[in-house]
């Protein structure tokens, strides 16, 4: 066959071939061309991107949560502080059976139903990648068998963590507040205010009390550790270090024995108290009864408590002192008594004859004395010390709504006080204007009437009524309330105090402050109506009894506690301060459903003066988790 | 003595001095990035070198193998390909989902690595054959020979191995001679058949292409594989982080990468600069392999080199581009560079077949 090959063909065959081969050789070096083309792009035209996607791919900011700042009372005694402990978590990512693994753990160690609702519903929050808490504070027995049983528990993870221990518990927790795990609430606000990336690594924020408001210096700064890791995310080695600055301590000017006193004192009354030092604003004791167990916040409460603490009647979550708002009633005549002698309404010599009632011109409605039978001859002094209502109903009359709610604001009353704590209520000083844009009703004489004994529109919490009293006691120098005297570095030797701040001073002519102490005085002196709390005091005390009306008493009915169920009686009010010569505590206490301010809240107030003036304690007070402050 | 010697000169005289010149560069460079990419890791290098050990062995007892020798297998191999390509078709055992690999009681293999061998073989014996007679109806028969292990190969499915045996049994054809008119019509009737194929893939096929086409769309799933490589090859630069400096390949970003993704690693360690001169040797080896082609002095010869050396660009087209990210993601090793026995023998047992059409020049007698 090979034989009879025709030439020609085979000359062509090949001539074609070589064209082929030339065809194939282009079409390769097109091939090479867009390879070279693609590599071109990829390394020189977008290598400053390609450089940086490498490096967050191998490099990780790993932060190290700072330890969070101690608060401290006056004393150098511990309110809140960390504590080490072994916690038991899950990591969701790793479980293939959960249920499974939950059964396992709970034939392993004890966990309560509590402890699983918790978890339940903390994992319900979680992120995928995030390690759930199921039990915390794991006893030594516990974290030696689950590290003998983890290998056939792939996921269960036993971690060291910090926790915060509130020591004083209940007593203190309106004041300390409590630290929660961060929500998304929390995220978003850190987000607006741009300290996000300081949370990177941090559980918890300051969710109410001071752990709350001073957030930003108990935090302290967040760490990060630059990890080079790998695909898997395993750190291979640091590249470099940013050491956590741990947030600051606090020390407060409270006194926790005094604020035990002020407790104890209350016996079995709910209420609130609020001492001030009259010359700094700083808060010597902060009652607000109930209190419940700030502990139970900081990991989560299981949500049959919350339910528990959410809806008792006893309201323990509500800080009386910052929220609570009542009529001041006659807790507001020194006050106002001050105002008529300023104003040039009143000269301390006035006098009026107290029938027991007082009317408006031209009407027949009778504003009645809580005297029914009337004070007889009262000046200013015995207005005070008797609590005439009738003299203050004729010196508001004189005095106008306007002018009565523009001297009043001077002393604070209306307005936000500036404690170092959030959430306070500004109370409410009645005036026209308030009363058309709130009611667009016009104000009427008898509203008047009533607001010169504190009653009607008023309203003031019991830290709005210390914080005048105050001021009384200090001529007129407009403090805020403040709880925190100090900051230090953590485990720093000395502490950079924080100046209390003083609005303005109220320019009072001394002379008539004077009278008006004086009539505080009388209040607790041998006839005044507190005289029987202030029996056997070695120091003076200036004083001024009020009620709170909790239900309306119609006109001409007379209010008989007896005859009221305990939760219908008036709070009973009471301010002071003492020694009244040279003030050095200023108090205010509100004791719900007390009845009568002598009765029982000046009794109360007696205790915690006493306690800070002369160190004498009638009760004898413990604080069990505090005996081993440091 | 002298006689041993003298079998042992004339056996390295069918070695193509060029060719293995530029094979074992690119065995050296192949070596040294698998060393970088193991981790320096022993058992990967010394098994790497005993494959290159065995991989030069095959090589030159092919070298040996005169082409007209080769010729005579081309029939029996592709038959019994065919054959054990119908038997997995019947009994295979399915792996993956796919049905490709045939149990023979002792060994289990995939009989389509035996097909590449053997339909260029078997193609260029037929072309050879027909030498200088060819009509319309043998460049039919080609495409028969070619379409039959396609298909089966197709219906597996292994859509990878099919297309790179379909594209050396078209460099085939083509090199016979097939019509450019044959071709453009091939191309028209592909395009317009191109929706029509899309139907017939199978999912995996489908999202392959897909992620290739916005790799972002599947960034922890398929498209992974391709964001770290390209952020290898494109953090490399001009000149490369050096040799074991690649944060991509030393800290397991990139998957793979001492088998298909090795050319990741080697962009990110040697830069722009490194990849030309990879390209550069593969471009020598095609060089040499279309030169050696032209002066083959049979139709076998001719056909056998220029499609050998055809193929292994394709497979360096092909594997680079899916590292880059310009083709979907094909199980296909980089020629002489991927660790891995089987293909690294396959790859130089063609080199030694171009070596064989290179030394033997005189006209095979029959």
């Amino acid at each position: 066959m090979s034989l009879v090959v025709p030439l020609k063909d085979l000359d062509r065959e090949l001539a074609r071939f070589r064209g082929r081969l030339k065809v194939g050789a282009a079409f390769v070096l097109l091939l090479a061309a867009a390879l070279l083309a693609r590599a071109f792009y990829l390394q020189v035209g977008q290598h400053d991107y390609f450089i940086q996607r490498a490096e967050s791919n191998r490099i990780s900011q790993v932060p190290t949560p700072p330890n969070r700042g101690l608060i401290l009372d006056r004393n150098g005694r511990i309110l809140a502080e960390n504590y080490s402990a072994y916690t038991l978590e899950l990591a969701r990512g790793q479980i293939e059976d959960l249920e499974a693994t939950l059964t396992e753990l709970g034939k392993l160690i004890e966990i309560t139903p509590g402890q699983l609702r918790r978890f339940r519903r903390l994992l319900a929050e979680s992120h995928e990648f995030e390690t759930v808490a199921l039990k915390n504070k794991l006893t030594d027995e516990e974290v030696a068998i689950l590290a003998t049983q983890r290998y056939r528990l792939p996921g269960v993870e036993v971690k060291a963590r910090l926790f915060r221990n509130y020591r004083a518990g209940p007593s203190m927790a309106h004041v300390v507040g409590f630290i929660g795990r961060i929500n998304d609430r929390d995220l978003k606000h850190l987000r607006e205010e741009g300290r996000e990336e300081n949370y990177r690594g941090s559980a918890y924020i300051g969710k109410t009390g001071l752990e709350q408001s001073y957030e930003q210096l108990l935090h302290g700064r967040t760490g990060f550790d630059q990890m080079e890791i790998d695909a898997s995310g395993r750190a291979v080695r640091m590249l470099s270090r940013i050491p956590p600055v741990p947030g600051k301590d606090l020390r407060l000017h409270l006194d926790v024995e005094l604020q035990a006193v002020a407790e104890e004192a209350f016996g079995d009354y709910l209420g609130g108290l609020v001492a001030l030092d009259p010359d700094t604003g700083g808060v010597l004791a902060l009652v607000s009864k109930p209190g419940f167990d700030p502990n139970l916040f900081v990991d989560g409460i299981d949500p049959e408590t919350w339910k528990a603490l959410n809806e008792s009647p006893e309201r323990p979550m509500v800080n009386r002192v910052l929220r609570g708002i009542y009529p001041p009633g006659s807790t507001i005549k020194p006050l106002m008594a001050l105002a008529g002698l300023e104003l040039g309404l009143r000269t301390p010599d006035d006098r009026i004859v107290d029938p027991g009632y007082f009317s408006l011109p031209n009407s027949s409605h009778r504003f009645r004395d809580w005297k029914r039978e009337g004070h007889g001859v009262v000046d200013l002094r015995r207005s005070i010390s008797q609590s005439c209502d009738t003299y203050y109903y004729k010196l508001a009359v004189d005095m106008g709504i306007q002018r009565m709610h523009d001297y009043l604001a001077q002393f604070g009353l209306g307005a936000q006080t500036g404690i170092d704590l959030e959430g306070e209520s500004a109370g409410l000083l009645p005036s026209p204007e308030w009363k058309r844009r709130r009611w667009k009703q016009p104000w009427y004489p008898g509203e008047t009437v009533i607001a010169g004994i504190g009653q009607g529109y008023h309203l003031t919490t019991p830290l709005q009524l210390a914080m005048a009293t105050a001021m009384l006691a200090n001529g007129g120098k407009h403090v805020e309330p403040r709880l925190v005297d100090a900051v230090r570095e953590a485990h720093g030797k000395t502490w950079q105090p924080i100046p209390g701040k003083v609005r303005d001073q109220v320019k009072i002519d001394p002379r008539n402050l004077d009278v008006v102490r004086e009539g505080m005085m009388d209040v607790m002196r041998p006839g005044g109506t507190a005289a029987r709390a202030a029996l056997g005091a070695p120091y003076a005390i200036a004083g001024k009894t009020g009620t709170a009306q909790v239900v309306g008493i119609k006109q001409g009915a007379r209010y008989d506690a007896s005859k009221l169920a305990l939760q219908h009686r008036d709070h009973a009010l009471f301010i002071a301060y003492a020694p009244a010569d040279k003030p050095t505590i200023a108090v205010a206490v509100m004791v719900e459903n007390g009845g009568s301010g002598s009765g029982t809240a000046a009794p109360i107030a007696r205790a915690v003066l006493d306690y800070y003036l002369i160190g004498k304690q009638s009760a004898e007070v413990t604080l069990e988790a505090n005996s081993g402050a440091e | 003595m002298a006689q041993s010697r003298n079998w042992i000169l004339r056996r390295l005289g069918h070695l193509d001095g060029i060719l293995l010149a530029i094979v074992v560069l690119l065995l050296g460079v192949s070596l040294a990035v698998v060393a970088s990419a193991s981790g320096q890791s022993s058992a990967r290098i010394s098994g790497h070198l005993v494959n290159v050990g065995l991989a030069l062995g095959v090589m030159m007892v092919m070298a040996n193998v005169p082409p007209h020798l080769l010729a005579r297998v081309g029939l029996p191999l592709y038959a019994a390909g065919v054959v054990m390509l119908i038997g997995v078709a019947l009994f295979g055992e399915v792996r993956n989902g796919s049905r490709r690999w045939l149990d023979l009681g002792f060994v289990a293999f995939q009989p389509s690595e035996l097909l590449k061998l053997a339909l260029p073989l078997m193609l260029a014996w037929y072309f050879q054959r027909n030498e200088a007679v060819l009509r319309t109806k043998h460049f039919m028969v080609g495409g028969v020979l070619l379409l039959v292990p396609f298909l089966l190969i197709l219906r597996q499915p292994d859509l990878g191995t099919a297309l790179m045996l379909g594209a050396s049994g078209f460099y085939l054809l083509f090199f016979a001679g097939l019509p450019w008119k044959a071709i453009l019509g091939g191309v028209v009737i592909g395009g317009a058949s191109l929706p029509v194929a899309w139907g017939l893939l199978h999912d995996y096929q489908q999202r392959r292409v897909l992620t290739l086409l916005d790799p972002t769309s599947d960034p922890l799933g398929a498209g992974y594989h391709i964001i770290q490589s390209t952020i290898a090859i494109g953090s490399g630069g001009l000149f490369g982080k050096g040799w074991t400096q690649g944060t991509q390949a030393q800290l397991d970003f990139i998957p793979e990468r001492t088998t298909d993704f090795i050319f990741a690693v080697f962009g990110e360690e040697f830069g722009y600069v490194g990849v030309i001169f990879l390209l550069g040797l593969y471009l020598a080896i095609v060089a040499r392999g279309l030169t050696i082609a032209a002066r083959a002095p049979t139709q076998f010869g001719r056909l056998m080199a220029a499609t050998i050396s055809l193929n292994l660009f394709t497979y360096t087209f092909v594997n680079i581009g899916m590292v880059s990210g310009i083709l979907p993601v094909v199980g296909v090793p980089l020629p002489l560079m991927s660790y891995g026995g089987t293909a690294l023998i396959t790859l130089l047992l063609g080199i030694g077949i171009l070596m064989s059409v290179a030394t033997h020049r005189q006209l095979n007698k029959s």
